[in-house]
């Protein structure tokens, strides 16, 4: 299968066994399986949706109004008329985006902090990770909150804003697994022969890590998706005339009586994923973590 | 025991200054004063409305009198409700909040606790896997769809319960209620869950079983107490998610708490309340995850040894 393929691309830094193993493990849970066909599915449309939606992002029918799913408007229209499975895609695109983006911010702090404070250890790992245990007390909801009211309601701020909340855990993951390697005999061993420092993180330290971080990502991401929803629902996030799927939950809202259309099915787009997500993490989790444990 | 307390609490101020310090220097780097959206302001109204909430002194002059303010429990007087301090909105707020997050814990506690231990009596049955799908399903609808959506079905179709406000029509509580604590419910399952089926495997419960005891007792008297741990310990991170659970809610069913006076600050750029009750709710976080630290280390005899030893 082609997902195969590409956990097999990255399967040289560790045994390839690890990697087939895990990957037979997963291929045997269901619900993880749907859950990676339906990412796979929604990456797919968002990278097509200029060429596949139906109708154009900006295109309104005033003449129209709001009219239930038929069949020339499959999910029906809102009340300018625009098309809702073209609204749902581009929406899509942008909270996928959001998701995307803001866990690759939260991943290479939560990396390198964590990947830092392992593997030299004693004092400095203290300090980092004292530093972790007070961000983790701080109410970061509130705080992205007042950052998006005091600059501006910005998308690249509110990937900074969310990356920046959710490093914290990568790094206490990244840190556990670090210290648990570096002082295996093969890292000896790579000392021995003379590499510097940086390339035993680089080439030996790191790929070694990368099971839980996966894990990890796919958890990531979709609790990324939802701050985001969260905040654009209440308006403090994303801004008209882009559109996420919070947003567009926001307004169905407003006339869900009239038109629950316009709720339901931004709904299900949203709760889909991140139901998918999280069976595809908890499927991963159970494939190439097997220590931690499932609760 | 009262040392690691003080240990706690010694961690927990340097927090709390920092949140203090990042809040006001964040507010302060606002690009335009607070008064620039209003049209038309005389000068010198201006000038007699920043000296009114010290804005004419240096940026450090105002951050160490603000200290002073809020160390006598004083956040200042709002910007855009004339006449109002924070305090008194934040004292509007705080029982209909506390209220609401109440009965969502009580939602959430009693329907998470009952299917999680179902669910950890009997594992891999149906009486596992229905509740630990729904868990999953409540988990991943956040709140501001379910409540939305069950205002559509109960209050709008059936007709069965009113769909806004607190307190104003008998009723008026339970949607939110439902709303803001489902999706602790959710977790609370699945946390309880996992700390059963641990405990249950343990040795001691296979002598209580042993000595003829019954499942019910087996179970209540001598499993949960250890197998709520983990919930017991989620419990103070729950506590800041209903926090900021109450903003939606609050919004969507009008309910005049805390958490709507925050979104509502937020839209009118009212610096001072925004500062005061970020300050406020951080404090507020901080203090329930300390107690429920503090319990969760308290049910834990491991733990307990371990601190009272060194």
């Amino acid at each position: 299968m082609h997902e195969g393929n590409i956990q097999s691309s990255e399967t040289e830094p560790v045994s390839s066994s690890l990697w087939r193993d895990a990957w037979i493990k997963l291929s045997k849970n269901r619900l993880a399986i749907f859950g990676l066909f339906i990412l796979l599915t929604l990456i797919l449309v968002s990278l097509l949706t200029p060429i596949i939606a139906p109708y154009g992002y900006e295109e309104q029918n005033l003449a129209l109004g709001a009219t239930a799913p038929s069949s020339t408007h499959l999910l029906g229209t809102d009340i300018f008329g625009r098309d809702m499975l073209t609204r749902i895609m581009y929406g899509g695109r942008v909270s996928l985006m959001v998701g995307f983006v803001a866990t690759s911010v939260a991943l290479v702090i939560g990396i390198t902090w964590g990947a830092i404070a392992g593997f030299f250890g004693g004092r400095l790992d203290a300090i980092m990770m004292r530093i972790v245990d007070a961000l983790y007390a701080l109410p970061f909801m509130i705080f992205i909150i007042l950052l998006m009211v005091v600059f501006g309601r910005n998308i690249y701020l509110l990937f900074l804003a969310i990356g920046a909340v959710e490093w914290l855990t990568m790094a206490r993951i990244v840190r556990s697994q670090v210290m648990s390697i570096r002082n295996q005999e093969f890292i000896e061993a790579a000392y021995s022969i003379g590499l510097s420092r940086w390339l035993i993180i680089k080439k030996h330290i790191i790929p070694n890590t990368i099971g839980p971080v996966i894990v990890y990502t796919t958890l990531t991401i979709p609790s990324v998706m939802l701050l985001e929803a969260f905040l654009s629902f209440l308006g403090l996030g994303i801004q008209p005339p882009q559109s996420s799927w919070g947003l567009l939950i926001n307004y169905g809202v407003e006339t869900m009586e009239e038109y629950p259309w316009l709720l339901i099915f931004p709904g299900i787009a949203l709760s889909l994923t991140l139901f998918a997500l999280n069976f595809l993490g908890d499927g991963l989790r159970d494939a190439l973590d097997p220590r931690a444990s499932k609760d | 025991m009262l040392k690691f307390l003080l240990s706690r609490i010694a961690q927990a101020v340097p927090v709390l200054l920092v949140v203090v310090t990042a809040t006001f220097f964040i507010v302060h780097a606002a690009p335009g004063g607070p008064f620039s959206a209003d049209k038309a302001v005389p000068p010198e109204v201006i000038e007699a409305l920043e000296a009114q909430y010290k804005l004419d002194q240096p940026v450090w002059r105002q951050y160490i009198s603000y200290l002073g303010d809020i160390l006598s429990g004083d956040f200042g007087p709002s910007f855009k409700y004339p006449g109002r301090s924070v305090n008194e909105l934040i004292m509007a707020g705080i029982p209909i909040t506390a209220e609401l997050a109440f009965y969502a814990m009580l939602v959430a506690l009693g329907i998470g606790i009952l299917s999680g231990v179902g669910a950890a009596m009997r594992p891999n049955t149906l009486q596992d896997y229905a509740p630990m799908t729904l868990a999953m399903i409540g988990i991943c609808m956040p709140s501001f769809l379910l409540g939305p959506l069950l205002v559509l079905v109960f209050g709008i179709e059936l007709e069965m319960v009113p769909v806004s406000g607190w307190g104003d029509i008998p009723g008026d509580k339970i949607l939110p209620s439902i709303t803001l604590g489902t999706g602790y419910a959710a977790y609370i399952a699945r946390l309880s869950r996992g700390g059963m089926l641990e405990i249950l495997s343990q040795d001691f419960i296979r002598t209580a079983r042993a000595k003829g005891l019954s499942e019910s007792t087996v179970i209540i008297k001598h499993a949960l107490k250890g197998g709520l741990i983990p919930v017991i310990a989620f419990l103070g991170p729950a506590f800041a998610g209903l926090l900021a659970g109450s903003f939606v809610v609050e919004t969507i069913f009008q309910i005049p708490g805390i958490g709507r006076f925050y979104v509502q600050a937020a839209f009118n750029r009212d610096y001072t309340l925004i500062l005061g009750m970020t300050i406020f709710l951080s404090t507020l976080i901080i203090i329930f995850n300390l107690i429920s630290d503090l319990i969760s280390i308290w049910l834990n005899p491991k733990l307990r040894d371990e601190i009272s030893n060194g």
